[in-house]
């Protein structure tokens, strides 16, 4: 490794750095409770029988009128809200984190044999990313989405939706990664130690596996924080867009857009618990994105 | 210098045709247009005559010829939702969505540009620190969450602003504009702040970053080294290097305003181009939503441009080649 | 004028504090160069960045007097010391490249200079300026003014930054490095510049290099710093031809001199690193083992004939068309078994370039390679499992890149031996690698570590261990010594000598340093812009050059013997 030095390094300023270890408790909290939902959800929301209409609309505990069997209140169905919001956390870490995996091995992959030969063949992706960059993600999301409707049946479209939108997803992240590691390999490349392996004849897989992945980890893994807080984003956003998940199996964003018809209504914690969810979730993974940013680029600090 | 210009503009043509084929593919390939044009009543022999008629029956580099010429003269050919001309339609949402888009570059700017400065020169002051806390969170909220907060406070709460639509519009020519009267302004504001505080975040962190690693490059230390005033090191010799790449970026980040402009236009239930194409995904409008693509990346292609153009004059290495 | 009185600087890290400069006085007269060398570490730089109070942020002067005639530079305040830089103190950076703002014209950078420290008109200011330009050796400066910095070459924008330094008439300039970053020959034109602006306009200089050969070209007072401590100060010759302190004198047997050839360099244990001496009985094995691939027969013979490079520059756009520059035209030399070519030129010159088309990392457009007789093929065509891959290996420039900071150091020493097929066994591959560390002058536990733990120095050390664990016949040197300090460039100079003849390998070295060449080969050629200008045996070479542009080139390279008149 980058060595004990680096690590320790890593470790004494994570001590240092409050507002770190305060983004990675909230953040391992929220994915550990939004992973074992089913387990340590109260109710599971998305079966019929748990809820009844009586309970509907209940305000969250600490409100006048609240029940303590609902901790963050019910929704005009009855069905509890800390449930739904950890059922559809799970969801929407769930495609965020398969986006992000499949944006990962594409644009790695990509990146790193564009950077490696360059050439032809770098000019043919990077032009790709070019146009990829010039359309924004949501774009990109949206148009992935209306093709695949006109593509495929009905049917068979609500059966894909989670893998449409996992898609839709990964293809307007993957050239965040493809374009830092071909940046990083154009570095890489150049240097000594990947010219010595060259020169004696190595495999080109195994330079660019054994030598030069293990030396842009840090950059990629930057990458990988920041986007997974994109993909969160984005899903959320496409949902509540319409395009997103349907009702009956509700992500964070569909949630808030369920929400939005409280707005001016009382009931506000429909709206804005999952809406405050979201917010914190997303802005703890960007802090520990930035602090793993300033890590491997002192300079900036 | 022309050659560069020249060179540019090709390079603009041959994207433009890049994505009108992607368009073009789009409208061909996705769902057949005789079934989405007619009814379950026309008969097989109406189907084949109309798709004669239409020339679908061509080589498809013919069709695609067909295609680009009908764009370049502006027939941009029907929606199957509305059956209306889509040129029309689009010229009807088009300055909403421009403006729309343009007060929130332009607050992105103003705003952005000194924060990412006065960061970048005092990195430890307490302001400093919690305008990077504020963007931190600033890039994490969702733009529609910030729009639904907005409409919250000033709109319910307050109920100082319109929560939503696009009211007291001038008609001048064909161009609706909410830019002449007070109510015009009024509807403007909570679409334009939410639009343009996510592009203000990427902005001033933007400029911060360039800012702090041109500050420590050696030709800003030899000029503290000679005693150059410090006003002149900030403002004259960083913040000209600070800019060059921060051009580009901005170029880019048009494409930001008009992605997001979807999102804001949607909550804002503003009726500009995005919830034009919102509207015709939902429906699955194939023609609308390739034409919308060509219209945005023609506008990325102009805007691109402009930027090149502004490269040339500032930066001497790309104006002046010969040695002295 | 200058005055450094017991000079103290601290630097706080996070791991405590340490202390980079202390105790270090010095004076500077008026019209005087005064020269600070040493080694890396030694504090140089930051006694110019105090005098220039400029410090990083970590740093601090923790005690000692810095007095410019009657001002006391360290009770300045940070206004008024911005006030004195430029005005009284200007500097000199190393790198003329990245010293000049790109987007201003000189004109405009020197005229608001002058304005920044002096009421003056903007019209006498450019006229100064243009003045000023002229003495320093610009011509058509009323013109070239106008000019933005990308359009002078290297050693002209140096003469930009010193008239820059040089338009508010300073008493002091700490020049730092002004001339590394420079070919020899205008070296030698900016080198000439400073004595003749100290000797006419009476401008001090603190003259801060690593090198010594700078030091006795321009040189009035010298102190000689290790480890932020003075080792020994006085006048240049004196200092030079007679050092007193240990130091001083291991220093200046470790500089390779150009007038005559040394076997190898005696080193004191003063100067340099520690390296294993008792490990003769541990390197038994290593040498064995080369010895029996090798043979005792000497390394291949090089064949190269009419070799062209032609570099396709940046695309212009998509579709525009390329500029093609030609880095080496038409060069033919013949390196002989078991002997050593130094290849020397300045940057630029293709030296490098000729390297890696042996190496096979840059493919030539036309010519033809031969190695001990057998058709050698260009990149393109030397297929990953040609025989050549092993027999020919090559030592890097830059010991801190050419070894993976991922790898542990057994890992990389390894890596030869299974991918030739030369050792199938873990366990007597793992012994090889130790018994070749030892061999090379480094610990057998070194296997265990990673390369980050180990000096320039060592890592060189084990670059050429990596070279030798394929049983080669011919190494490439590529610079192996310009990025060491001078003292431990003769250590890896002693052990690449040792193992040259030790094995006879046939040997391609590649240096811009003639002395370090001289030390070296026993054949040589010179490049220029790609041409072959001369090749032929070393020694001849050396006393009478047959080439104007090899005779400008020993010219212009600095001596550090006394024993001829000194400019």
């Amino acid at each position: 490794m980058l060595a004990k030095i680096r690590e320790s390094e890593a470790l004494w300023l994570f001590r240092r750095s409050p507002a770190a270890m305060l983004a990675a408790l909230i953040a391992v909290v929220i994915i550990t409770a939004a992973v074992l939902a089913p387990w340590i959800a109260p109710t599971n929301p998305y079966d019929l029988s748990s809820f009844s209409l009586i309970d509907g609309l209940l305000p969250p505990v600490w409100q006048d009128g609240g029940d303590p069997r609902f901790l963050l209140g019910t929704d005009d169905q009855g069905r509890d809200m800390l449930s739904s919001i950890l059922y559809g956390a799970r969801l929407s870490l769930a495609i965020a984190g398969m986006a992000m995996a499949v944006a990962l091995v594409l644009g790695v992959g990509l990146g790193l044999a564009a950077g490696y030969f360059g050439g032809r063949f770098d000019a043919i992706v990077m032009r790709i990313a070019d146009i990829q960059l010039a359309l924004p993600a949501i774009l990109t999301a949206l148009l992935i989405d209306g093709i695949s409707r006109g593509i495929l049946p009905r049917e068979l479209h609500d059966d894909l939706r989670l893998g449409v939108i996992t898609l839709a997803i990964a293809l307007s992240l993957w050239v965040n990664f493809a374009r830092t590691a071909r940046a990083s390999v154009f570095v890489e490349r150049s240097k000594d130690y990947v010219q010595a392996a060259i020169m004696m004849g190595q495999h080109p897989l195994r330079i660019m596996l054994r030598h030069i992945l293990p030396n842009i980890l840090g950059p990629l893994l930057v990458i990988a924080t920041v986007d997974l807080a994109s993909a969160i984003l984005l899903e959320a956003t496409l949902s509540f867009l319409g395009v997103g998940l349907p009702a009956d199996s509700p992500s964070l964003g569909t949630l808030i857009r369920i929400g939005m018809q409280y707005l001016l209504s009382g009931e506000w914690w429909i709206l804005w618990i999952p809406t405050i969810f979201l917010v914190v979730l997303v802005v703890s993974i960007n802090l520990l994105g930035d602090f793993l940013r300033d890590l491997f680029n002192p300079g900036l600090r | 210098m022309a050659v560069f210009i020249l060179k540019r503009l090709i390079q603009s043509v041959f994207v433009m045709l890049a994505v009108a084929f992607l368009a073009f593919s789009l409208f061909s390939f996705v769902g057949d247009p005789i079934s989405q044009m007619t009814g379950v009543e026309t008969s097989l022999e109406d189907q084949a005559r109309l798709r004669e008629e239409l020339g679908l029956n061509d080589p498809f580099i013919v069709q695609f010829a067909r295609f680009t010429g009908d764009m370049l003269q502006g027939n941009f050919g029907y929606s199957y939702r509305t059956r209306e001309p889509i040129g029309a339609m689009l010229l009807d949402r088009l300055p909403a969505t421009l403006e729309l888009g343009t007060v929130a570059l332009i607050i992105s700017l103003i705003a952005g540009i000194p924060a990412g400065i006065y960061t970048a020169l005092n990195p430890r002051g307490v302001l400093s620190q919690s305008m990077l806390i504020a963007t931190l969170i600033g890039v994490s909220i969702p733009t529609f969450v910030i729009g639904i907060l907005l409409i919250f406070l000033f709109g319910v709460q307050l109920g100082w602003l319109p929560t939503f639509g696009r009211s007291g519009t001038v008609e001048i020519g064909w161009w609706r504009s909410s830019l002449f009267t007070v109510d015009g302004w009024r509807s403007l504001v909570l679409p334009g702040l939410t639009l343009g505080l996510f592009q203000l975040t990427l902005t001033m962190r933007l400029v911060r970053a360039q800012m702090m690693e041109v500050m420590r490059t050696d030709h800003i230390r030899f000029a503290i080294a000679r005693g150059i005033p410090w006003r002149s090191i900030r403002y004259r010799h960083a913040l000209s290097n600070t800019m060059i790449p921060v051009i580009t970026v901005i170029g880019l980040q048009f494409g930001g305003v008009i992605a997001f402009s979807i999102v804001t236009e949607s909550v804002f239930q503003w009726p500009g181009m995005g919830l034009l194409f919102l509207e015709s995904i939902r429906f699955v409008d194939i023609p609308v939503m390739s034409v919308y693509l060509v219209v945005i990346a023609f506008f990325f292609v102009v805007i691109n441009l402009l930027v090149d153009l502004l490269y040339l004059l500032i930066d001497p290495r790309l104006r002046v080649r010969e040695a002295a | 004028m200058l005055t450094v009185e017991d000079l103290t600087v601290r630097f706080h890290h996070r791991s405590g504090a340490a202390t980079a400069v202390e105790g270090v006085s010095l004076t500077v007269g008026q019209g005087e160069i005064h020269g600070l060398v040493g080694e890396s570490g030694a504090g140089k730089s930051t006694i110019g960045a105090s005098i220039m109070g400029l410090l990083p942020a970590a740093g601090e002067i923790a005690s000692g007097r810095l007095m410019l005639g009657e001002t006391d530079l360290r009770a300045l305040t940070a206004s008024e010391a911005h006030q004195i830089r430029g005005k009284r103190i200007s500097m000199i950076f190393q790198d003329p490249q990245t010293s000049l703002n790109p987007l201003m014209t000189i004109g405009d950078q020197l005229i608001e200079t002058i304005q920044a420290h002096e009421e003056i008109s903007t019209d006498a200011a450019r006229a100064r300026a243009i003045a000023l330009l002229e003495e320093i050796g610009i011509t058509d400066a009323t013109r070239r003014i106008r000019a933005y910095p990308h359009q002078f070459s290297g050693g002209m924008r140096q003469r930009v930054v010193i008239a820059l330094a040089l338009c508010t008439n300073p008493e002091l300039i700490v020049a730092d490095e002004p001339t590394t970053a420079l070919d020899v020959s205008v070296q030698a034109q900016v080198l000439k510049l400073l004595r003749s602006l100290a000797r006419d306009r009476g401008v001090g200089f603190i003259l801060i290099t690593h090198d010594i050969g700078v030091i006795a070209q321009v040189a009035d007072r010298v102190t000689v710093l290790r480890g932020g401590r003075i080792v020994e100060q006085g006048e240049t010759r004196q200092v030079l031809t007679a050092p007193e302190a240990p130091y001083t004198q291991a220093l200046m047997a470790a500089v390779p001199p150009l007038d005559h050839r040394l076997d190898r360099f005696h080193l004191p244990v003063v100067v340099g690193e520690e390296t294993e001496t008792a490990g003769a009985e541990a390197a038994r094995e290593a040498e064995d083992w080369l010895r029996e691939g090798i043979g005792s027969a000497a390394g291949p013979e090089l064949e190269l004939s009419g070799i062209t490079v032609r570099f396709h520059g940046e695309r212009q756009g998509f579709f525009g068309a390329r500029e093609s520059f030609t880095a080496l035209d038409d060069v033919s030399l013949t390196v002989r078994p078991g002997t050593v070519m130094g290849l020397v030129g300045e940057s630029g010159s293709g030296k490098s370039t000729l390297a890696k088309v042996v190496a096979a990392l840059v493919q030539p457009s036309s010519g033809e390679m031969r190695l001990g007789g057998a058709q050698l093929p260009f990149m393109r065509t030397r297929h990953r499992h040609h025989p050549s891959r092993r027999l020919l290996q090559m030592v890097f420039q830059d010991p801190f890149s050419s070894l993976n900071a991922r790898h542990r150091i057994a890992t990389i020493l390894g890596e030869p031996l299974w991918l030739y097929g030369l050792e199938t066994d873990r366990t007597r591959r793992d012994r090889l690698v130790r018994s070749m560390l030892a061999l090379v002058g480094l610990p057998p536990e070194a296997a265990d570590r990673y390369p980050h733990q180990f000096s320039g120095g060592q890592r060189q050390r084990i670059a050429v261990a990596r070279a030798l664990l394929s049983r080669p016949g011919l190494l490439i040197c590529d610079e192996p010594t310009s990025a060491l300090d001078v003292s431990i460039q003769a250590q890896i100079l002693n052990l690449l000598k040792d193992m040259q003849s030790r094995f006879g390998l046939t040997t391609l070295f590649i240096s811009h340093d003639l002395a370090v060449v001289r030390q070296m080969s026993d054949d040589i050629a010179v490049l220029q812009g790609g041409k072959l200008v001369e090749t032929g045996p070393s020694e001849p070479f050396f006393t009478r050059p047959a080439a104007g542009y090899s005779q400008d080139l020993l010219a212009n390279t600095p001596r550090v013997r006394f024993d001829r008149s000194v400019a």
